[in-house]
């Protein structure tokens, strides 16, 4: 099966150092693979790479075994989604948020009606017509994955989604997460320092450590490991 | 006291009997003053913009001069314009000195870095991640640019205050360029100097009224439309 995703021999220099160096990472179709490691290992500058905002130093992304380059970077990126651990929300209404990736691809026609068909599944239906900056914490990352979702991604990019959300409502988001991700059946790249996300979203996952995967292989694997176990409970304690 | 009572009764009659000399002088003070900040908006947006995301060696030089130019003096812009104008200077060929286009350009010149300014601090006011999310959110470079500008609509239109405030409260440079030729070149300002330079306060303190009057007029439309969203 080709990989949706896949990085190859990426390097990543920035100020003259290397901090990041991946031999190969994939993404297969429908898996939800998370990334963890400590803070600073390269997790999110990783992701940027995979979501195609930035092209690596050497090496390249492949998208469905075609070499990204800065000529099809932006097709590439209509066809996937990204969600941030800040829900970056345009100042806007709610609506107009979680339609405007579509409006962006020329699909106006659908936009609205997709956008509040999310907004809906995420619990925030009612919020439509607010100011997307007036929102609570939890409410905007909830418009960002409903904005993410819209855009009916092939391959979804997350970025500690669930950082910004208090810790009362962040067991229920993830538990909605997780139903929508198994109905939908999308693919997901999932960056985090927290291990109980992963357990209950993953299918795989990649430890990374000093910007390179030092292990990979599913969540009980990686638990289990007298290394990188140590260090997904420390991240997840 | 007497002066600044009589002088105020004068000046309302004069506003009254809708006196075409003052209607010529507001009228042409408006077009001025907005097509040079209509070109310091065309202008001074791109530049801000770009001045806010964009790397290059000599940056700071550059913003530095901008920031320097927020606070150009009127009288110096007036003497540089009206040397690039004069007949002997390097676009004397042109024929402008002394016209109504010679103060839109020396208006723009005070305008654009007023603009320029404000725009690049609005920008750099957003999350600089934002500009990841709507590059992943699969903004083409247009549709980027265009997101951006609809996020510091409200900067963008203080900066235009600004730069309409900026402009049309000048005298030095409408006066060295323009000349203040009667019934040509003379703005509000230029004609309230003249008149105070007269005696004349009654008719200064009717054109001070209209000035006043049009300058808080346009800055209380753009004012509601700013304020209708306010957060805070």
């Amino acid at each position: 099966m080709t990989a949706v995703l896949e990085a190859r021999d990426i390097v990543i220099r920035k100020g003259g150092r290397r901090i990041l160096s991946i031999a190969h990472l994939a993404v297969e179709p429908g898996e939800v693979l998370a990334i963890i490691g400590p803070n600073g290992a390269g997790k999110s500058t990783l992701l940027t790479v995979l979501a195609c905002l930035d092209l690596p130093t050497s090496g390249a992304v492949f998208f469905h075994g075609r070499r990204v380059t800065r000529a099809n970077a932006l097709s590439v990126r209509r066809r996937l989604a990204v969600v941030f651990q800040e829900p970056l929300l345009l100042d806007t209404t709610v609506l107009e948020n979680a339609a405007i990736g579509l409006k962006l691809r020329g699909r106006r026609r659908e936009a609205e009606a997709k956008a509040r068909a999310w907004l809906a599944r995420f619990g925030v239906g009612h919020l439509a017509a607010q100011q997307a900056l007036t929102l609570s914490g939890g409410e905007a990352q909830r418009v960002s994955l409903a904005r993410a979702f819209a855009l009916e991604p092939e391959v979804l990019l997350l970025d500690e989604p669930f950082a910004s959300v208090d810790v009362i409502a962040r067991a229920g988001l993830i538990q909605e997460f997780k139903s929508v991700l198994s109905s939908t059946g999308t693919t997901a790249v999932l960056v985090t320092h927290d291990f109980r996300e992963v357990s209950a979203l993953a299918t795989r996952v990649a430890v990374l450590f000093d910007g390179a995967v030092q292990a990979e292989g599913p969540p009980e694997a990686i638990a289990a490991h007298p290394r990188w176990g140590a260090l997904a409970n420390l991240a997840g304690a | 006291m007497d002066l600044v009572v009589q002088g105020l009764v004068k000046a309302f009659r004069l506003l009254l009997s809708g006196d075409p000399e003052v209607l010529e002088i507001t009228l042409l003070t408006l077009r001025v003053s907005g097509l040079a900040t209509l070109i310091s908006l065309c202008l001074g947006v791109p530049l801000g913009l770009y001045l806010a995301v964009a790397r290059f060696r000599g940056r700071e030089l550059v913003v530095g001069a901008v920031n320097t130019g927020m606070g150009l003096p009127p009288t110096v812009v007036g003497l540089w314009v009206s040397i690039l104008l004069w007949r002997s200077g390097p676009l004397g060929m042109l024929g402008l000195m002394y016209t109504p286009t010679a103060i839109v350009i020396a208006q723009a010149v005070i305008a654009v870095p007023v603009v320029t300014g404000l725009t690049m601090a609005a920008v750099q006011q957003l999350s600089p991640k934002l500009r990841l999310q709507v590059l992943a959110l699969g903004a083409s470079p247009l549709q980027f640019w265009w997101i951006i500008i609809r996020e510091v609509r409200f900067g963008i239109l203080a900066a235009v205050m600004a730069g309409l405030g900026s402009v049309i409260s000048e005298v030095g440079a409408s006066m060295a360029v323009g000349g203040n030729v009667r019934g040509y070149t003379r703005v509000l300002t230029t004609a309230i100097v003249l008149e105070v330079s007269k005696g004349n306060f009654d008719i200064a303190l009717a054109l001070g009224f209209v000035l006043m009057v049009l300058t808080y007029s346009i800055t209380y439309i753009l004012t509601i439309v700013q304020q209708r969203r306010r957060r805070w």
